[in-house]
């Protein structure tokens, strides 16, 4: 078992034919994931890397039957791509573009929600069932299959979590970046409870940084919901304050948005928090010989 | 990105939002002839600077007469502001605002920001203007009044009601005034993709009438393709020189004060090496992201950004190779120590797309002060360690 896509899910690429579309597509069939076409605008009927390319994803929707997209439109683009995969009934939209506008990701995101559409980013490396389905574009070597789900903003310390999971001689079950941009699709919350359902996974490791409060809210989510032991590493204790110029932001979300503060609220979770994340294997380690 | 408040006032003024009468000046001779222009009989004199707190600082002072506009300007044109927002090194002030006096009945607070749990824009109001908000969300957070605004229905009768009601404002006509001037502001948010517009203090004058006193204004670079006009209101005089250099070249950097320079892909693992060498014992030198496209010259380049930092004592390189290709990096460093004199131990980790071939390469490259971080755990302890001498 697994989160979110497995060897089934029927996945097409927005910007199939792209240049990063193109190389990821490739890396992500290699990998395993079962990519059934493509879109590209004024492009449909041409074959890509062996699969359909259609000019709509209502289109390639109602050929092929798949319900999870890739994006890698550029990203003025990015709003309006989200929006009609919501539109043609895709059920999930991995969106891999960096720089979409804010404003063009709140609509989106809206709208993706009022069409009952799930969205993971953007700006994020994907998520990856290990040995399964590869969606986006981490390397996929270092994922090892295993029992450890795995849930981080940054696209780096995605790596570095999973081979280190993998290094003690554990593995993954799944791995979401879910990216680190003011507004993002599935997060902490939507995600831990998956992976308490998923009777493969048997421990979680968490990624957070500084900014905003979405580890906090994790943290009070964990505390009455989740009973598989978690790892968490926050990113920034050493990152000098903000050059803001306003500090409303802040008072909005109720919360500075330090590493501290969200170490603390972890910990008082129950959560196991480790200060670098050289550390997060050997945590991971310990909770699981226990 | 940011803009002055001059520049916010501009595109106040595009909006029909009411700003005081005012010109910006770069000399105290221009100074003086703005002043003439303006009439008075009283004149602000603003520093231009990207930060708040200004006025606590020494930047922001009245003057009666013409005389006194020469004197501040003097004062203020070429001073270095600190305030809490600039940092203990303070700005250097290479802009005035000369501006009308204003009629002040009182003072209030408007800001327009993006509120991420909501996620949609939230329009901030309070009847405690002229303050640090923070303090007022601190110790009187009941007289903060928000009111989100969903764009898919844009800015609607109640929300103004909500506003007006929630500022405790009873007069018909200031309710209408304070509603027009908030459903303009949300326009100029929306239109201009914004991130944060704050007006404090937004004044009440004697008419009932609402003027934007100060103006703060960010907006969303990634929406700056699509906004020619914001994005050449930057002002690059106000941002790090040798941050502005580095994202030339697609590299993220940002100056700390420590020994160990760090060059690192993707912001997170970035952050999540300082905070190792720190764990450690060492001292982050800066934040370097080599970002997604690193390739030879770049990495070249983030060499020479870090060496131009006379403190520091060692250099580690961590890299998890995921687009970025470890052997590009490899070639970097090679490329690196041609160019530059590299004169302090460099510390390698790279694991991850091409770590072999990488290992391979920077093996037969035989460079002298080069050490090889097994894992970050490993490479942070060898630069600390190569830092403090050992």
């Amino acid at each position: 078992m697994s989160i979110l896509v497995n060897k089934d899910s029927k996945v097409i690429v927005q910007g199939f034919t792209g240049k990063e579309g193109s190389f990821h597509a490739e890396q992500c069939i290699d990998y395993g994931t079962n990519i059934v076409g493509g879109v590209t605008p004024n492009k449909g009927g041409q074959t890509h890397l062996g699969q359909p390319v259609f000019n709509t994803v209502a289109e390639a929707v109602k050929a092929t039957g798949a319900t999870v997209s890739m994006i890698f439109v550029p990203p003025a683009f990015v709003g309006d791509a989200v929006m009609e995969a919501a539109e043609a009934g895709i059920e999930l939209a991995v969106i891999i573009t960096e720089g979409a506008p804010v404003k063009d990701m709140q609509a989106a995101k809206a709208h993706a929600t009022k069409h009952g559409m799930m969205t993971i980013g953007p700006n994020c490396p994907g998520v990856i069932t290990a040995d399964e389905c590869k969606i986006g574009i981490m390397p996929g070597m270092i994922f090892k299959k295993g029992n450890v789900g795995l849930i981080s903003k940054s696209g780096t310390l995605t790596y570095e979590g999973a081979n280190q999971v993998c290094n003690e001689g554990y593995g993954i079950t799944t791995a979401v970046g879910i990216g680190g941009d003011p507004i993002i699709g599935l997060s902490y919350n939507q995600i831990l409870p998956m992976f308490e359902a998923d009777p493969d996974t048997e421990c979680i490791v968490m990624i957070g940084e500084i900014g905003g409060d979405l580890e906090i809210q994790a943290a009070k989510l964990i505390k009455e919901q989740i009973t598989k032991p978690v790892v968490a590493f926050i990113a920034g204790q050493t990152a000098p304050k903000g050059k803001t110029m306003g500090h409303a932001g802040a008072i909005v979300s109720g919360s500075a948005g330090t590493a501290k503060e969200k170490m603390e609220a972890l910990e008082a979770a129950g959560v196991k928090v480790v200060v670098s994340p050289a550390e997060i294997g050997k945590a991971v380690k310990e909770l699981l010989s226990k | 990105m940011n803009i002055h408040e001059y520049q916010a006032k501009q595109v106040f003024a595009k909006y029909d939002i009411p700003v005081p009468k005012g010109i910006m000046v770069e000399s105290v001779k221009d100074a003086v002839i703005a002043a003439e222009e303006l009439g008075g009989p009283v004149w602000v004199v603003k520093a231009q600077i990207h930060a708040g707190g200004r006025g606590l600082g020494g930047g922001v002072k009245l003057a009666k007469s013409l005389d006194e506009v020469e004197e501040l300007a003097n004062e203020i044109l070429g001073m270095t502001l600190v305030t809490h927002q600039t940092g203990p090194e303070g700005k250097l002030v290479q802009k005035l605002y000369i501006e009308d006096g204003a009629d002040i009945q009182s003072e209030l607070y408007l800001s327009v920001v993006l509120d991420r749990k909501l996620e949609m824009p939230l329009i901030m109001a309070s009847t405690e203007g002229g303050m640090n908000i923070e303090d007022v969300a601190e110790n009187t957070p009941e007289l903060i009044v928000t009111v989100p605004v969903d764009p898919a229905i844009g800015f609607q009768g109640f929300h103004g009601r909500e506003l007006a009601f929630g500022l405790g404002i009873t007069d018909k006509a200031e309710q209408k005034n304070i509603i027009t001037f908030a459903q303009k502001l949300f326009k100029l948010y929306m239109e201009n993709d914004a991130e944060m517009i704050e007006i404090n203090p937004l004044v009440r004058t004697g008419k009932g009438e609402f003027i934007a006193l100060d103006g703060k204004m960010g907006f969303d670079n990634s929406a700056l393709g699509r906004q020619p006009e914001i994005a050449a209101m930057r002002d690059l005089t106000e941002e790090d020189p040798d941050e502005v250099e580095a994202a030339h070249y697609g590299l993220s950097y940002v100056a700390l004060d420590g020994e160990i320079g760090c060059m690192v892909n993707g912001a997170g693992l970035a952050m999540g090496t300082m905070d190792t060498i720190n764990h450690m014992g060492g001292t982050p030198a800066n934040f370097l992201d080599v970002g997604g496209s690193a390739n030879a010259e770049t990495v070249a380049k983030g060499f020479e950004i870090i060496l131009k930092n006379p403190k520091v004592k060692a250099i580690f390189v961590n890299i998890f190779g995921g687009i970025v290709r470890c052997d590009r990096i490899a070639n970097g460093i090679i490329e690196a120590t041609k160019i530059t004199d590299v004169n302090v131990p460099v510390i390698v980790r790279l694991d991850g797309t091409n770590a072999p071939e990488a290992s391979e390469i920077l093996k037969n490259a035989n460079i002298a002060n080069l050490i090889v971080g097994n894992d970050l755990g490993d490479g942070a302890a060898k630069a600390v360690a190569a830092a403090k001498g050992n």
